[in-house]
């Protein structure tokens, strides 16, 4: 992970984020798409990344932050090198997905939802209805969208994620 | 449904007819399988001959509202002279419903075809898809499909040599239920946070940048396609219960049921033929204890209720209900129904904006509440304030979100008042740790 205290909006991110201008009407517009960004080259949003978005978009770092903190996809704090996110809500309890939480935490030796495992490899957190139910119990490696995952498969899937 | 089994007899296919074929998802495959004509045609009438067309198939609106599309599009005001915008509802997250993430990862096109369609019936030169944030495949095979039809003249400043401007740009949400509700989507778009908007004024007068904007779920866009290819008069005659509900609609079915997946049907079926026959029904030595039918925002059925019902609008609001989105919940006799609509409440809880204090407090105190019954802590007194905390969580905030967490906690007290007494009396040991 990079340091914090460098600009994010530099060389190709910068050109990725004048990209968005013409998609939007206003500046604030593109927010979203540009803390995308942010948390694609660094792994998640720093108060100073915030404060730097909100220069370039004309928005105060407590708007950015008020915006950032509404939206749980986004990471305040850094997590683990690969980040998984299982789905718990009732379609997906009724299918299982408490087993497949609990082999989880296991495996990946982050023990509790939210923490990082001390290797640094996996943060585990639950996640509200992913869209999935049919395919109890799905889950996101990163950006990988896992269905029907049951706990006798989550050894086999967590080797791929080194 | 054609994934991950074969499309049943009893499906009307329509929608899903390409889902499992993953040719379909190119611009020349679509096009290979009729893709586009719908388009082409629309392009060759005036936007009032479009809303006509809508208006007589009887579409109405698949996110869950169920209101007639063409009179929605008849909403937005002509030669404004203010630039008009639609947005593509993709934010599907509604527990139990998974139908619009099918239709994009297997025909992107027909969405995107019925997105240029309502666009030149409601006078829009932009289309904002605002696509939940954890869809990540789907959101790459749909922005490779935009990118299609850029490169092939289905959008951008000349589609298909008309002379009129479509431009498509997909925004990606960031995890956030209430973004599917229409105001709130419209606010995440302009780079806030997604907080509903008092109406009116409606997004046909006042709604994204401040401009005339429709908004319409995925499948319902994806339905204009077939209706301009076939015909209004057609997709009407679709219809096996009230004439109000007509065409088809995809059933999303999960929970415990032996076959769970996407089901297409003809409007007015029944929902017992949809448990038992399409979705396998119950496992060996189950039996169905109750239904969730519209996504989770809506009242519990009961087996009796859900099996004397037929899918459609009318035939679910008769037996105390709502067709909703068509996600349907099935619960059998093995579940702990107090833990499932805890777990409901928690969901909510999560997802509430909190910008009103009632869904925000009874959000929060309703899943506190039931907490405490599931750890074996709960008063006597308790079912009556959850009753209570409902009502005043119904009809009393900008958006539906608390009517949807109290629609479950209310229905279930009032039909299964025993599974939760069993809790109070001391009669069933705890499901949480106290």
């Amino acid at each position: 992970m990079s340091g914090t205290d460098q600009a994010v909006f530099t060389g190709k991110a910068r050109e990725r984020l004048e990209a968005l201008f013409p998609k939007y009407p206003t500046k604030p517009a593109c927010l979203l798409p540009a803390l995308w960004i942010i948390q694609e080259e660094r792994g998640w949003i720093s108060p100073q990344a915030m404060a730097e978005i909100g220069e370039l978009l004309g928005l105060t770092p407590a708007y950015v932050k008020g915006v950032v903190t509404f939206y749980t996809m986004y990471h305040q704090h850094p997590v683990g090198r690969h980040f998984i996110q299982v789905c718990s809500t009732s379609p997906c309890h009724l299918g299982g997905a408490a087993d497949t939480v609990r082999a989880l935490l296991t495996h990946t030796g982050c023990g509790e939802l939210g923490a990082t495992s001390p290797d640094g490899r996996f943060t585990v957190v639950e996640v509200e209805c992913l869209g999935a139910c049919g395919f109890a119990t799905p889950i996101l490696i990163d950006d990988d969208f896992i269905e029907s995952v049951t706990p006798d498969r989550v050894p086999g899937l967590l080797e791929r994620y080194q | 449904m054609g994934y991950p089994h074969p499309s049943h007899p009893k499906e009307t296919v329509v929608l899903s007819q390409y889902f499992g074929d993953a040719g379909a998802r190119s611009f020349d495959g679509w096009v290979e399988r009729g893709g586009y004509e719908a388009l082409k045609k629309a392009l060759g009438q005036t936007p009032d001959q479009v809303i006509e067309e809508v208006k007589a198939s009887g579409l109405r609106g698949r996110g869950g509202a169920g209101f007639p599309t063409g009179l929605k599009w008849s909403f937005m005001p002509k030669n404004s002279g203010k630039p008009h915008y639609l947005c593509c509802n993709a934010d599907e997250s509604e527990p139990g419903t998974f139908k619009d993430r099918e239709i994009i990862r297997w025909t992107p096109h027909q969405m995107i075809e019925g997105c240029a369609i309502a666009c030149h019936a409601i006078g829009a030169e932009r289309c904002y898809i605002y696509i939940r944030g954890e869809f990540t495949d789907v959101l790459a095979i749909l922005q490779v499909a935009v990118d299609e039809a850029y490169a092939k003249g289905a959008l951008g400043a000349n589609v298909f040599g008309s002379g009129q401007r479509i431009d498509m740009v997909i925004h990606r949400g960031a995890g956030a239920y209430i973004c599917g509700e229409e105001t709130a989507l419209m606010n995440s778009i302009e780079g806030k946070r997604g907080n509903p908007r008092i109406k009116p004024p409606f997004p046909a007068a006042v709604g994204l940048f401040g401009m005339p904007t429709t908004v319409n779920n995925v499948e319902t866009l994806a339905s204009v396609v077939p209706i301009m290819n076939r015909g209004a008069a057609w997709y009407r005659a679709l219809c096996l219960g009230n004439p109000k509900s007509t065409g088809t609609k995809l059933f999303s079915v999960c929970g415990q049921v032996m076959r769970p997946g996407n089901y297409e049907l003809t409007m007015g079926f029944p929902m017992k033929d949809l448990i038992y026959d399409l979705a396998g029904g119950m496992r060996p030595g189950r039996t169905l204890k109750a239904v969730i039918p519209g996504g989770s925002s809506v009242p519990i059925m009961t087996a009796e209720e859900a099996e004397t019902a037929l899918c459609d609008y009318e035939s679910i609001a008769e037996k105390g209900s709502m067709l909703g989105s068509a996600g349907f919940i099935v619960i059998d006799d093995s579940a702990d129904l107090v833990y499932e609509i805890y777990r409901l409440a928690k969901f909510y809880a999560h997802e509430s904006c909190a910008q009103c204090t009632n869904c925000r407090e009874g959000t929060a105190w309703t899943a506190k509440i039931l907490e405490r019954i599931l750890k074996g802590e709960g008063k006597p007194a308790d079912l009556n304030l959850l009753m209570d905390l409902g009502e005043n969580m119904t009809g009393k905030t900008i958006c539906v979100l608390s009517d949807s967490c109290a629609a479950s906690v209310m229905s279930g007290i009032q039909k299964f008042r025993g599974d939760f007494e069993k809790y109070l009396a001391g009669a069933r040991s705890p499901a949480l740790v106290a």
